[in-house]
């Protein structure tokens, strides 16, 4: 037992005083996503397809709006994940499966709308697109940007980085 | 062991001078067996004595009897392949018969013991004692492990290590650790101090690394092991936050750093910084730090000076 145990060790290392209107403004890592409203479009069994609103919440400089509504279906949000496999080099979280089961004509139920179905789905695409966009590199990747805020999906875009202003 | 004439029929037991004073620690000497053996220093004698025992009325001929003092390195994947960096030998007795008990002294004197004992996951460096009793088909063994620690005095320069890190536009904090070399039983003092947090962070965890690496050349091996997890956040902060650290290393298991012992082996020690957000993701960042041994400050001075004062001041 050496001599400076003889009392309590209180030493710390202090950090500036920290700002006022840091400590009270509103923090800056808010991001929302939400998806929601599932609509079924087309008819027949070819040309039917449900997609989903996704809203945008943020006040991360790295997103162009801070406020965002869009229309997706699945098969962008695979589009997505195989652009970011492509260029990103992060491990993009799975999607929520693709159903192959359900396209099986006579079934029981409504098969990919049936109501539980897309629900389920709307929750799988939610955490998904949660964990994606909450990456920080996968934020700077222009698929994300355009997938999030921007009306049409323009499949034949530039790769590219997207840089804070 | 000794029926129908055959075994050994003695006793052989190694006494080291003084080993009630000496100190003791709990040291491993295999996988689930840890022992109390005694602690010496480079440059000390070893000494003690060898005493063999046989049954009443038993005799034992021997080729010659000695003890030999071994400091070696074990590589475990590479078992074959002991390396002794350290023996001496001494002859006890010539050979001959041994009619009844004996015991013969020893002494290696002001021996060089220039590593520190090591029990790793995949490297060991032990010290011991062997005597061997030479027979005329298998001879007799006895081995004594004993411990050895090496010391340190303070070093030199110990600056704080200061440093700027993060994730371009999402993550950039400061940290700073008061020192660069702890000894073993020393407190880290630091801080965290948050630049701009844009990443939802659910807690921040100090871990301390031991990276043991052996081998050379192309067949180099590293082997990480976490020797201690300790919380120094909880909860997301702001900007211009600083969250303050103390971690007392003497909760821990912890050795000195070893660089290149005998073109062997390494071991490191490494404090790693690791933030965790919402989504689980870990942000981290290592930083080396060096353990190192004090030597014990007599106890006995400070309490006999406490006695001092106060008799002082009762007359």
């Amino acid at each position: 037992m050496s001599s400076d145990e003889l009392y309590t060790n209180t030493n710390r290392l202090d950090g500036p005083r920290q700002d006022l209107s840091d400590a009270y403004s509103l923090p800056a890592n808010f991001l929302e996503i939400e998806v929601s409203d599932p609509v079924t479009h087309g008819v027949g069994w070819r040309n039917r397809f449900t997609d989903y609103a996704i809203k945008v919440q943020t006040n991360l400089p790295v997103f162009k709006h801070k406020e965002s509504s869009v229309r997706r279906r699945y098969s962008d949000f695979e589009w997505l994940t195989s652009e970011l496999e492509r260029d990103s080099k992060i491990v993009v979280p799975p999607l929520p499966g693709k159903a192959l089961k359900m396209q099986l004509p006579f079934r029981k139920d409504e098969g990919l709308y049936d109501d539980a179905f897309i629900e389920e789905r709307r929750k799988g695409l939610e955490s998904f697109i949660n964990k994606v966009a909450g990456h920080p590199l996968a934020q700077n990747e222009r698929c994300l940007h355009m997938f999030l805020q921007e009306k049409d999906l323009d499949k034949n875009y530039i790769p590219g980085k997207v840089r804070t202003l | 062991m000794n029926f129908f004439g055959f075994g050994s029929g003695a006793e052989i037991e190694i006494l080291l001078d003084g080993a009630d004073k000496r100190k003791k620690v709990e040291h491993k000497i295999s996988e689930n067996k840890s022992e109390e053996l005694s602690v010496y220093y480079d440059g000390e004698t070893v000494s003690g004595a060898v005493s063999i025992s046989l049954k009443p009325g038993g005799k034992l001929e021997h080729k010659g009897i000695k003890i030999e003092l071994i400091g070696q390195i074990e590589i475990l994947y590479d078992r074959a392949n002991q390396h002794d960096f350290a023996t001496l030998t001494k002859q006890l007795a010539s050979p001959g018969i041994l009619n009844q008990s004996k015991v013969y002294a020893f002494e290696f004197p002001h021996v060089e013991k220039p590593y520190e004992s090591y029990f790793g996951s995949n490297v060991r460096l032990r010290y011991s004692l062997k005597v061997t009793v030479g027979r005329r088909l298998t001879d007799l063994n006895k081995e004594l492990e004993f411990v050895v620690h090496t010391l340190s005095t303070y070093p030199d320069t110990n600056t704080s290590i200061k440093m700027e890190v993060g994730i371009e536009d999402c993550l950039h904090i400061e940290f700073e650790y008061n020192k660069q070399k702890y000894h073993l039983k020393d407190a880290i003092i630091g801080k965290i101090y948050f630049l701009l947090v844009r990443v939802k962070i659910k807690h921040m965890e100090m871990h301390v690394i031991k990276r043991e690496t052996t081998g050379t050349g192309p067949s180099v091996y590293h082997d990480d092991d976490t020797v201690a997890k300790f919380e120094i956040m909880d909860g997301a902060p702001v900007k211009g936050e600083s969250i303050p650290i103390r971690l007392f290393l003497g909760g821990y298991n912890l050795t000195p750093s070893m660089r290149d012992i005998n073109r062997k082996f390494s071991v490191k020690y490494f404090l790693n910084l690791v933030l965790i957000d919402e989504e689980d993701r870990r942000y981290f960042k290592q930083q080396e730090i060096i353990l190192w041994r004090k030597g014990d400050v007599p106890r006995r001075q400070i309490n006999s000076a406490i006695e001092e004062s106060t008799q002082r001041f009762g007359a």
